[in-house]
């Protein structure tokens, strides 16, 4: 299953990522100005920043998501087919469960527009777009969307502690 | 043989000259001289051939000379005064002492003079004769009907890049070589700054000049075989050199890598004689044309297949060469077209 | 504080309509021009330590950022230009020797522009490359006087050679001057188009060694980073004597970009100023010269073409002969717009003189020598495109080195503030902020295409002058013309006018 790959080598904390998810989550890729003026939804995707690396905390999207397994709505499910793990916002009571089961710190929680909090997850830009707005836009390729077989490194690493 | 083959031939490819140059080279046509280097020179005034006989004896122990014979002729306009002599390199006392590379520097030294000499053909028993006229007007100018000889080249020109003067007509020669030239050297800047590294001066105001003086250089004065030359001049594309076998690949690489400002480009069909045989080539895109054709002792190359069926109306064997092939005559006894 | 007089050269402005208050303008301005205030919510602009980089005006996601010149002008006056009267204040207020980066920017006529090439026509017909074998490949290394051949087999054994597939190398940048991201996409691209790049004086770093065949490693004044192990990696060798950019004095890279990687690989310590002697203290003379070729050549057994860089300077063409007769296999003359990472802008724009006539006169001096052949001419300083390329191997050039041209290709936006080390784009830095936005994928790419493309470009320029193979091309001035040159200029260059 294509998956995404963040590198951290090349990421530059600029946000870029963020932005184009949000934007084509408010169904304006390409009027971006559009879509900020009228406050688009929260991004899928975290950029972390510290004094020493950068990189988007982004979803893997994993073989046994643990989101999947403490949401307590039943909110958050992975499709057989297609892998896409997503989170049926209308079912969210944003309990923010998912967040502190994600070990990747890829789940945010927010209020938008006033509502009630709900959970933000990557969804790989299924219905949007052929590849994820993040890897399309990303200024320094720091984001790739990759075949990875099975289980990635990360869930291997995870599974060894 | 006479002239009349190689003229009339030349007469039925009128239409691929306008007039403005034409010429041929004999070989054979001295004997009683044979051993002496005969030097045909063109002279701008009556001043420019005091001048040139002076420089003349001061490099050639000239035994005879005379006046070219010619006679008038109607197309043929303006000429420059035309003598011969013959004779032999000084200086033979010096060491090391090679007379061809004497007649060679010579020549180079009196062309590049700038007084209006120009010594057009150089070498032992062999002649060029040539002029701005149509080549059947040319041959009748200069009475070709008197000699007879072995080998016979011939050409017409249509001048492109390079007026058409009395020594820009084909032939050119240097020593026993001449070359017709059919065609434009692309590469004539590369090729005339490499000669001149070496000595050779160009100073005939035409691409095909280079063509002579670079036989000379790679097959007299380095030795290289016929073979090698023609694979410096036409040499093999890449693609083709990678599927060689190793020697041959690493041979061809080099020929490549160091005579490569000798390498001939833009189209050419050229025939070079020398007192050994004839060489005719195509360059190795084959972007002009030649036909050759054998008829019992006579090899015939031409830029037409009707030139050559004048020559050999029942040829044994008749054909094109590809580019970059070589069509090779020697004379009995002749090993290379170099000895 | 007394006041300072130096206003700010760049006028930034955003277009409030369009700005969204992403912030990523502040993130990418390594100069501080965009901070956001908490107060006001939204980003204020301060534009005078902008240096017209555009690396905000890319950036930005929704295009709001505009920079232009400032309009502030001093009264016309064509002798004391604006630059002339600031340049006056700058060192009027530090005292200091004004640095600069890049090449030469002033307004000198560019001669290549002076020059217009042939096509054929009717009388010889010119080559489609897409249909017909169109042959640039190039050999740089020392040539024989002739070849031997006893019973049909080659005697001559031929001295090194380096095979490029086009006759474009990258020019030398130390790594310091540049980043070790983007030595990584040069190398890569060097080694996958099948030409070389140049270590520069900054030394070879270890991750680097897998593309040793296609480096040629830089022995300059400074030897920074020259051992054993450096001579015996790199492809060929290259003395550097001088550089286009700055004839006389040697490399300078601030102690801003003196990190701990580049004092590893330099072998000096970290935050100093790395400046490289004038001349090497061992090479004083011609035969001190000749000297260090063989040193060379003896410690990598005759194995790899040695070559020497020089400046474009007035008598070049008798240095470039007393090099060739030092046993030299390559030279590499630098015109005066050659780029560098810091100079004084005094120097870089002032001393030396062009390439192509440097180039002309060299060809021609070591023509009338006899000793053409003996060594391979590389020009550069200043190669901007594949016309530049054509004709610099039409008036005499083996080959070309792009600097300037590749760093561009990467990404340069030719601000010239190399020297401060703040390089927005990532190139000219050490900052590992900043060096992080060269990523070595997509300047592999960048390089590749611009490499791939000039190929193309110089087959269809060949094409057209009815030649197929570079060969026939090396020197052949006839295939030149000049258009607004001065007879002398044109003499000089070996170059007929237009019409003739």
């Amino acid at each position: 299953m294509k998956k995404l790959v963040s590198l951290p080598d090349y990421c530059l904390a600029c946000g870029m990522c963020a932005i184009y998810c949000s934007a084509a989550h408010a169904g304006s890729e390409l009027d971006v100005v559009k879509a900020f003026k009228q406050g688009p939804p929260p991004p899928a995707l975290v950029v972390e920043k510290s004094e020493m690396t950068a990189q988007a905390a982004v979803c893997r999207h994993c073989e046994v998501p643990y989101c999947l397994a403490g949401c307590i709505a039943g909110a958050i499910s992975k499709d057989p087919q297609t892998g896409v793990v997503t989170c049926d916002q209308g079912k969210c009571v944003g309990c923010w469960t998912c967040v502190a089961a994600c070990p990747y710190g890829a789940i945010t929680v927010r209020s938008w527009k006033g509502e009630r909090a709900r959970a933000y997850k990557c969804d790989l830009c299924r219905g949007i777009s052929e590849v994820p707005m993040c890897v399309k836009h990303c200024p320094n390729e720091a984001l790739l969307w990759q075949e990875i077989e099975g289980e990635g490194q990360y869930e291997k690493n995870r599974r060894a502690f | 043989m006479d002239s009349s083959g190689i003229v009339s031939s030349l007469a039925l490819m009128r239409d691929r000259s306008n007039g403005l140059g034409g010429g041929f080279a004999a070989y054979g046509i001295y004997p009683e001289y044979a051993d002496y280097y005969a030097l045909h020179v063109f002279y701008d005034s009556e001043e420019a051939r005091r001048k040139g006989e002076y420089r003349l004896r001061r490099y050639f122990n000239i035994v005879w000379e005379e006046e070219m014979p010619t006679r008038r002729r109607r197309g043929v306009k303006r000429s420059p005064l035309i003598w011969r002599y013959f004779g032999t390199p000084r200086d033979e006392d010096l060491e090391d002492w090679d007379p061809q590379e004497a007649a060679v520097e010579a020549v180079m030294e009196i062309n590049s003079s700038g007084e209006g000499i120009y010594v057009f053909s150089s070498g032992k028993n062999m002649g060029a004769f040539k002029g701005v006229g149509f080549p059947e007007e040319i041959a009748e100018f200069y009475r070709l009907d008197d000699y007879k000889g072995y080998i016979w080249t011939g050409h017409g020109r249509f001048p492109t890049n390079t007026p058409g003067w009395w020594g820009g007509a084909h032939p050119f020669c240097l020593l026993e070589w001449s070359v017709v030239h059919n065609g434009e050297l692309s590469s004539y800047g590369t090729n005339r700054a490499y000669l001149e590294m070496f000595g050779y001066v160009c100073s005939l105001q035409t691409d095909t000049e280079v063509i002579a003086y670079i036989f000379d250089l790679l097959m007299r004065r380095h030795r290289l075989s016929l073979r090698h030359t023609v694979q410096a001049l036409c040499p093999p594309f890449w693609e083709q050199a990678a599927l060689m076998a190793p020697e041959e690949r690493e041979a061809v690489a080099a020929i490549r890598i160091v005579y490569s400002a000798a390498l001939l480009n833009g189209p050419f069909s050229i025939a070079v004689a020398t007192s050994q045989g004839i060489l005719g080539l195509n360059d190795r895109i084959k972007l002009r044309p030649m036909t050759a054709a054998e008829q019992g002792e006579l090899l015939a190359v031409a830029s037409e297949e009707a030139a050559v069926r004048v020559l050999c109306p029942e040829p044994e064997r008749i054909w094109q060469p590809a580019g970059g092939e070589p069509v090779l005559g020697l004379v009995k006894g002749a090993e290379s077209l170099w000895p | 504080m007394a006041l300072s007089l130096l206003q700010p050269e760049f006028v930034v402005e955003r277009d409030e309509e369009r700005c969204i208050g992403c912030r990523i303008c502040e993130g990418q301005c390594a100069n501080g021009v965009h901070v956001w205030s908490e107060e006001d919510q939204k980003i204020k602009t301060d534009s005078s330590n902008c240096v017209n980089c555009h690396r905000c005006v890319a950036m930005c996601p929704t295009r709001a950022i505009k920079v232009s010149a400032s309009s502030l002008r001093f009264r016309t006056n064509f002798n004391w230009s604006d630059r002339a009267i600031y340049e006056i204040y700058q060192q009027a207020e530090t005292g200091q020797v004004l640095l600069t980066g890049m090449g030469n920017d002033r307004e000198y006529p560019v001669y290549w522009d002076r020059l217009l090439l042939n096509a054929c026509q009717v009388t010889n017909p010119s080559i489609d490359p897409l249909r017909e074998p169109m042959e640039v490949k190039m050999f740089i290394g020392s040539k024989p006087d002739r070849l031997v051949f006893e019973d049909g087999r080659l005697k001559t054994s031929l001295p090194p050679q380096l095979e490029l597939e086009l006759p474009v190398m990258f020019s030398a940048m130390s790594l310091g001057s540049i980043s070790l991201n983007v030595h990584r996409a040069l190398a890569r691209a060097a080694a996958s188009e099948g030409t070389f790049y140049n270590t520069g004086e900054g030394g070879l770093h270890p991750e680097l060694r897998k593309y040793g065949q296609h480096t040629i490693v830089q022995v300059a004044s400074g030897r920074f980073g020259v051992d054993v192990d450096y001579l015996a990696t790199g492809a060929a060798i290259e003395i550097k004597i001088g550089q286009g950019a700055k004839p006389g004095i040697g490399g300078h890279l601030p102690g801003a970009k003196v990190s701990r990687q580049i004092s590893e690989t330099r072998m000096i310590p970290e935050g100093t100023d790395a400046i490289s002697p004038a001349p090497h203290h061992d090479i004083y003379s011609i035969e001190d010269l000749k000297q260090l070729v063989y040193s060379l050549k003896e410690a990598t057994r005759y194995q790899k073409p040695v070559g020497v860089k020089i400046a474009a300077v007035h008598n070049v063409a008798a240095i470039a002969s007393g090099i060739a007769r030092a046993g030299a296999d390559f030279i590499v003359i630098d015109g005066y717009r050659g780029g560098t990472g810091a100079a004084p802008l005094r120097i870089r724009d002032n001393v030396g003189i062009p390439i192509e006539f440097a180039l002309a006169s060299v060809d021609r001096r070591l023509r009338a020598e006899g000793i053409r052949h003996r060594l391979s001419l590389i020009a550069a300083g200043s190669i901007r495109n594949s016309a530049d390329v054509v004709k610099a191997i039409a008036l005499g050039a083996d080959a070309v080195y792009i600097g300037t041209a590749a760093l561009i290709a990467v990404g340069c936006h030719m601000c010239q503030k190399c020297y401060t080390g703040k390089c927005n784009w990532g190139i000219a830095t050490q900052d590992p902020w900043l060096v992080k936005r060269v990523n070595p994928e997509v300047a592999y790419r960048r390089l590749v295409n611009l490499l791939r493309a000039w190929k193309h470009e110089i087959k269809e320029m060949l094409g057209g002058m009815g030649i197929n193979s570079l060969d026939s091309l090396r020197s052949n001035r006839l295939m030149l013309r000049a258009i607004n040159l001065s007879d002398r200029e044109r003499e000089i260059l070996g170059v007929l006018a237009a019409g003739e």
